[in-house]
């Protein structure tokens, strides 16, 4: 940080448009990943955020995470905001140690912005991903002690005018993945009801349902999951984007959808059925 | 054994403020114009990559004539700063006063020691508010004086007679494309005084232009105006005539010391 009045002769160097290899060298302490944390594990010390889905579609993706976050058995939060927007044209949803992720967050959105303003460009969509996977390579000391960030990435991809999703694990190895994915800890349960429910030719509003409905299917089966608060008018987060750029849907848009989820399960509790193929009878 | 000359201090600052004028009135202006949402700035600009106006934050732009890698250097400092403070603390405490403060500071250090040449630029740090009375202006000089400006401001060459204009066409509260046009038309504006020669008509594609807009939705509220758009808001203006190069880099204002330029972005 600055202590007098005159820029730090470090901040008129032209060098680096990376902002944490800037805070690096000028305010480390301000890293996520510099901190020095005691032996033992700490997982159990703060709240976990549970899952997140994202699916694409012809000319955009959506990505869209349920509202809670637990501590044990305990429900830590219930309307925690999961999943943010990176840049006008990406998202980025967290599970695992909700403070740690949180904040990163915070520094992978100042890094893409910087980037932005001191290049005059974007980075492109795998520039994004990878800069974010430097982000969760640096936490791996933090992430074998209890305190692991998982994050899913998604955006649109102006060069190749598509949505693409890209996965993490802690080690800061990047996947991209084709349609649809899912992390955190009703993610098998997302990913397994996507499978049935997923088609590549839908329209954005029939992905946002499908992915309402992975999500139903998650708290359904997970306990860490938080389903549709109808009492308290809790909705998931949702994120659209396409090449207009991204937006979150309004809650009153979620809430209509999560209701018309709901409506179908009080019918069939298990959600819309998937045809069998022709021929079995 | 030679003493060397008394210089007295008064002469020495003249002398320094004298170098960095004859630098900054090498380059074209800039305007900046506060108009019903928010605060335009418009400069005659053929680079497409070199830009003259660019964001800093959410609210805050910045602006300057001069030599460019002086000033972009201090448009990267100020960018660090405001992400630097953004990220420890809260966007909120990003603010146009604290940014022009340490320009400021910076500047007038670097003017009065005697060991660095002082920088030939001259900076806008423009931030919006809520409402046209909460918008800001900062002028800053060469030697680190700050002045705070309302309405209008111009800076670089052809100042006086840009400003000239400016305050006989400027209307408080005008909407954009009234606002561009006044500007425009100040900066190809010709003084009377030297011949009475037509005013000029600038082209589109030579214009740099951007706005703070606060009826922006999202939190960045800083925009670059592309040609295209400036065609619909500027209308017919009859012929246009490109003007004669810059001379910025002229030979004589290049020292040996300096920094190399910084590659252009992109």
């Amino acid at each position: 940080m600055i202590d007098g009045p005159r820029l730090p002769a470090a901040y008129l160097m032209p060098g680096t448009s990376s902002f944490s290899d800037f805070l690096s060298e000028q305010a480390p302490d301000l890293l996520p990943s510099r901190r020095a944390v005691p032996q033992g594990h700490a997982g159990d010390l703060a709240p976990h955020g549970t899952t997140i889905v994202a699916a694409t579609f012809p000319g955009g993706v959506v990505m869209a995470g349920d509202r809670r976050a637990t501590m044990g058995n305990i429900i830590a939060q219930r309307d925690i905001q999961k999943v943010f927007p990176a840049d006008e044209f990406s998202a980025v949803g967290i599970a695992g140690s909700a403070g740690l992720a949180v904040e990163m967050v915070r520094l992978f959105q100042t890094e893409l912005e910087h980037y932005e303003k001191i290049e005059g460009s974007t980075l492109s969509m795998d520039g994004k991903a990878n800069r974010l996977a430097a982000l969760i390579r640096s936490n791996l000391g933090m992430a074998m002690q209890g305190l692991a960030v998982v994050p899913l990435f998604a955006g649109y991809d102006l060069n190749h005018e598509q949505g693409r999703i890209f996965s993490y694990d802690v080690t800061g190895g990047r996947y991209e993945e084709t349609a649809f994915h899912s992390v955190g800890s009703g993610s098998l349960f997302a990913r397994g009801s996507l499978k049935k429910l997923y088609r590549d030719d839908f329209t954005a509003d029939q992905t946002v349902q499908a992915v309402v409905e992975a999500l139903y299917d998650a708290a359904d089966d997970d306990s860490a999951t938080g389903g549709p608060d109808i009492t308290r008018r809790i909705f998931p987060v949702v994120q659209v984007m396409t090449t207009d750029g991204g937006r979150r849907l309004p809650d009153d848009e979620v809430a209509a959808i999560a209701d018309r989820v709901i409506a179908g399960r009080m019918n069939r509790p298990d959600g819309p059925a998937a045809p069998l193929e022709q021929g079995a009878n | 054994m030679s003493m060397p000359f008394y210089v007295s201090p008064e002469q020495l600052m003249k002398d320094r403020a004298d170098f960095a004028r004859k630098g900054i009135g090498r380059g074209r202006s800039v305007v900046a114009v506060q108009y019903a949402d928010g605060v335009l700035f418009v400069s005659e600009n053929p680079s497409q990559a070199l830009h003259k106006v660019s964001e800093i934050y959410d609210r805050i732009a910045f602006a300057a004539v001069g030599r460019y890698n002086e000033f972009e250097n201090l448009r990267i400092a100020g960018v660090r700063l405001a992400d630097m403070r953004g990220y420890a603390y809260d966007r909120r405490d990003v603010t146009g006063r604290g940014l022009a403060n340490a320009y400021a500071q910076t500047l007038g250090t670097i003017f009065s020691s005697g060991g660095e040449k002082p920088y030939e630029v001259e900076i806008f740090v423009a931030e919006i508010g809520d409402s046209p009375a909460d918008d800001q202006i900062y002028r800053l000089t060469y030697d680190g004086q700050v002045a705070d400006e309302h309405g209008y401001a111009v800076m670089g060459g052809q100042a006086d007679t840009v400003a000239e204009y400016l305050g006989e066409h400027y209307r408080e509260g005008a909407p954009l494309d009234e606002a561009l046009r006044v500007a425009v038309g100040a900066l190809g504006h010709t003084s009377s005084d030297n011949g009475g020669s037509q005013d000029r008509v600038i082209p589109t594609e030579d214009l740099e232009v951007a706005v703070l807009d606060r009826t922006r939705t999202q939190p960045r509220k800083f925009l670059r105006l592309r040609p295209n758009r400036l065609d619909t808001l500027l209308g017919e203006r009859g012929p246009a005539t490109h003007a004669e190069p810059e001379q910025l880099n002229a030979p004589e204002s290049s020292s040996s010391g300096d920094e190399p330029p910084i590659a252009p972005p992109g």
